[in-house]
């Protein structure tokens, strides 16, 4: 048994970590737009800039 | 102090119409990034805001929000600015502490859960290590029954200053009782200990807590963003004859302000010069527009029609139409606060019964046995143990964020936490007719008439193609079901405020407009019933067009599906007698009041209060407001007024009023399950209890009991989303 002097305090860290992390989460504001999120993951930086430019190119007059 | 904060880190909310897709997100995103005054724009998918930070050398003012609106108006968005309300925040802070609360909680019975199945199973573990394994768990259980406990604390002392019992009260008590015997039987090194009860507990209760408090801040949320949709701008006229917009809650008595054909009114005033029609259906609920002109009083919310008005606000101070309905409104409110939830009333029997319970318990041991005070005092503590209101505790938040998803999807939004309740124990309805059994829009009412033939529609609508007059709209629409071809007449159309139009065809002059701008007498077809309006040609006889409220497709039906329940159907309206009549009539309603102001729909309500009926009222003007204060429970639709909707308990989406039989069979039925919850919770504890009484309970049996009961609980409330729901006949 004395391999739970180890393992207790081991298993208790790994938990505090789980509650640190969900804790910075709330925080971070990571739980308030639970669907917007899920479609950022799929947008590509690049691609944005890009679209950006053709409209400019297409009708320079909107942007002022 | 919020708005300070605001404005240090300059981040405006906007809410914008029509969010749907990603592409959204990065079209809004993206052409916002092009600013440069914008450090930082981000879009919610969730709440459809829009967060929109400043660079910190911008200084923040009502042109840079106008910059947003037109920037995504460019690109096919509706924008609105948003104003964070001090309601929202506190809801959201709640819900972050309930959602701390419950990770510690959690953690905890998940940790604890590991010791506690380590120390059943193992039957050869010598005293040392099960009496550490019970200190680990003391270690993680106290701490989590200070911090989320306290959520159950505050409310049950809350509860019991003012001399009540809730439901908190024995959770509370199961709590701080468990936790202290297991610290005891710790010290004195016995087998069983009971934190993975405690925590468990919590966790249960706080999760089912969460949830109710996240479905309804979500309902609060949409609600509002509803409202900030009728945000609406004032221009103000300054006396160099300069205008300029501000937003309407800017404005101060004794400032003069100009309002448009089509615009709203945005504060109580005389008018001191124009003049023109005002729609007044959502204030008084009168559906004829009344005549305004100089000296004439107006009032917010009410709709300008045809001629430009200069309005000197005279609102805020004395005795405005608005104050009037504020003072009643409180006074209504004062009425309802006696309602007691359901689970506080279930606590109050529940409590006391509990307590004698675990006493004679208690008594039983000490006097009939001899194994001392000690082993008497924690079997009547494994009674308040196993009788631990779990079950009770879920049986109504589990059922009410199942009934409050499900008339989300079906478009009404839950505000009020003990609404659903409320809703169930109905026993009459009271319509309010404008907006409420109607839509609210004119439509032409006398089509049968001889004289409204085809080419006299066709000529009406030449002119009325180019007025934004409601009666001309409606004309057209006529025109359009009776495929009738309206194309604006090719020669010049005059306009004059408050009267009608002109225009000179195949050299004839051809005038539409009220009585008096056609040249008829009084005594000539005398109509005070309907909204009116004249055709006349020069040498031809004048044709009247009657205008009437059109009902909403389905207030027939509903209307009848209450009244086929033995329900009383009761409408309250402010408009006038023949109008009333004749809608109840069509309706097949047999009780009616008409000309009501707002102290008449009340004193009709208090009535039958003290009658003992149990009122719903659904009504969507302002003079509304009062009444869905002093109902037992009340209903808006999203079209009415800022005020109703607040006052109101449910708001609903729909062009149909089919929505509130369905939020009346929801809620029936959830009342239904909370019931059958409390049953299957009492059953539980008539099976449980002697177990605990005879001194047999362990803390396996007691973890298993409190699981499953919850479990059962929250199973049985999701029956609720295969219920079927009414639809109403399509005509």
């Amino acid at each position: 048994m004395d391999g739970l002097i180890y393992l207790i305090p081991a298993a208790l860290f790994l938990g505090l970590l789980g509650l640190a992390g969900f804790f910075w989460s709330i925080n971070h504001n990571q739980y308030d737009d639970l669907e917007g999120a899920s479609y950022r993951a799929l947008f590509e930086e690049d691609d944005i800039a890009e679209e950006l430019e053709n409209k400019e190119k297409s009708n320079p007059k909107e942007e002022h | 102090m919020d708005q300070t904060l605001q404005k240090m880190f300059k981040i405006e909310h906007f809410v914008v119409e029509g969010l749907h897709c990603p592409k959204c997100i990065r079209e809004i995103e993206g052409t916002l990034s092009e600013n440069t005054k914008i450090k930082n724009a981000r879009v919610n998918l969730s709440t459809q805001r829009l967060a929109v930070e400043w660079r910190p050398d911008v200084d923040t003012s009502v042109e840079h929000s106008e910059e947003v609106i037109s920037a995504l108006e460019k690109i096919g968005f509706k924008a609105f600015p948003f104003n964070t309300s001090q309601i929202d925040k506190e809801g959201e802070k709640a819900a972050r502490s309930l959602l701390y609360a419950m990770g510690v909680a959690g953690f905890a019975s998940a940790n604890i859960m590991l010791l506690s199945v380590s120390v059943w199973s193992g039957d050869d573990m010598n005293e040392t290590t099960r009496t550490m394994m019970h200190w680990v768990s003391a270690l993680i259980a106290l701490p989590t029954a200070v911090f989320s406990g306290m959520p159950f604390y505050k409310s049950a002392w809350g509860a019991l200053k003012g001399r009540r019992l809730n439901m908190d009260v024995p959770i509370s008590l199961a709590v701080i009782l468990t936790c202290a015997m297991s610290l005891f039987g710790t010290y004195m090194q016995t087998d069983h200990t009971y934190y993975d009860a405690v925590v468990m507990l919590l966790f249960f209760l706080l999760t089912g807590r969460y949830l109710d408090q996240k479905m309804r801040s979500h309902a609060r949320s949409v609600a509002h963003n509803l409202m900030s949709y009728k945000v609406s701008k004032a221009t103000l006229l300054h006396e160099d004859g300069n205008t300029e917009d501000i937003a309407s809650e800017m404005l101060s008595p004794g400032q003069i302000v100009q309002v448009i054909p089509g615009g709203k009114i945005p504060a109580d005033g005389i008018v001191i010069s124009g003049i023109s029609d005002v729609d007044t259906s959502l204030v008084t609920g009168e559906t004829i527009p009344a005549k305004v002109e100089k000296d004439s009083e107006v009032f917010a919310g009410t709709i300008n029609l045809n001629g430009t008005l200069n309005i000197k606000i005279t609102a805020t101070s004395g005795n405005t139409l608005l104050d009037e309905i504020i003072v009643l409104m409180e006074t209504a409110e004062q009425g309802r606060a006696k309602y007691v939830k359901l689970a506080d009333r279930a606590a109050a029997i529940y409590a006391p019964l509990v307590h004698i319970l675990s006493l004679s318990t208690f008594l039983g041991w000490f006097l009939f046995s001899n194994i001392g005070w000690e082993a008497s005092l924690i079997n009547a503590i494994a009674v308040l143990i196993i009788t631990c209101p779990c079950a009770l505790g879920l049986a109504v938040p589990v059922v009410q964020v199942v009934a409050s998803s499900r008339l989300f999807k079906s478009g009404v939004l839950v505000k009020a936490a003990d609404g659903l309740e409320r809703l169930a124990e109905v026993d009459t309805v009271i319509f309010d007719k404008t907006g409420t059994l109607t839509l609210g829009q004119p439509e032409l009412a006398n089509y049968d008439d001889e004289d409204v033939t085809p080419f006299n529609l066709e000529l009406a609508a030449s002119l009325a193609k180019t007025s934004s007059h409601p009666l001309c709209r409606a004309l057209i629409v006529a025109c359009h079901d009776r495929d009738i071809p309206t194309i604006a007449t090719k020669s010049e159309i005059y306009e004059e405020p408050g009267m009608g139009l002109k225009a000179t065809i195949n050299d004839l002059e051809v005038r539409l407009g009220n009585r008096e701008w056609c040249g008829i007498h009084a005594s000539y077809l005398p109509n005070n019933r309907y909204s009116e309006l004249w055709l006349s040609v020069k040498g031809a006889k004048p044709v009247l067009f009657c205008f009437k409220d059109r009902m909403r497709q389905d207030a027939h039906d509903v209307v009848g599906w209450f009244l086929r329940r033995k329900m009383k159907v009761i409408m309250l309206s402010g408009d006038r007698k023949d109008v009333v009549e004749e809608a109840a009539e069509e309706l097949g309603l047999s009780r009616y009041k008409y000309s009501c102001k707002p102290q008449d729909k009340i004193e009709v309500i208090e009535r039958m209060k003290a009658n003992g009926d149990k009122i719903l009222m659904i009504g969507d003007g302002l003079n509304d407001a009062p009444a869905l204060r002093a109902a037992h429970v009340s209903i808006s639709p999203s079209s009415a007024s800022e005020i109703s909707q607040n006052a109101a308990d449910f708001i609903f989406q729909s062009q149909k009023l089919e929505t509130v039989v369905r939020a009346y069979q929801v809620s029936v039925s959830s009342r239904k399950l909370v019931f059958m919850n409390f049953a299957m919770a009492a059953i539980y504890n008539i099976i449980a209890v002697p177990f605990a009484a005879a001194g047999l309970l362990t803390p396996l049996i007691a973890a298993i009991a409190m699981s499953l009961s919850s479990i059962v609980v929250t199973a049985n409330a999701l029956r609720l989303n295969f219920e079927k729901l009414y639809r109403s006949h399509e005509p």
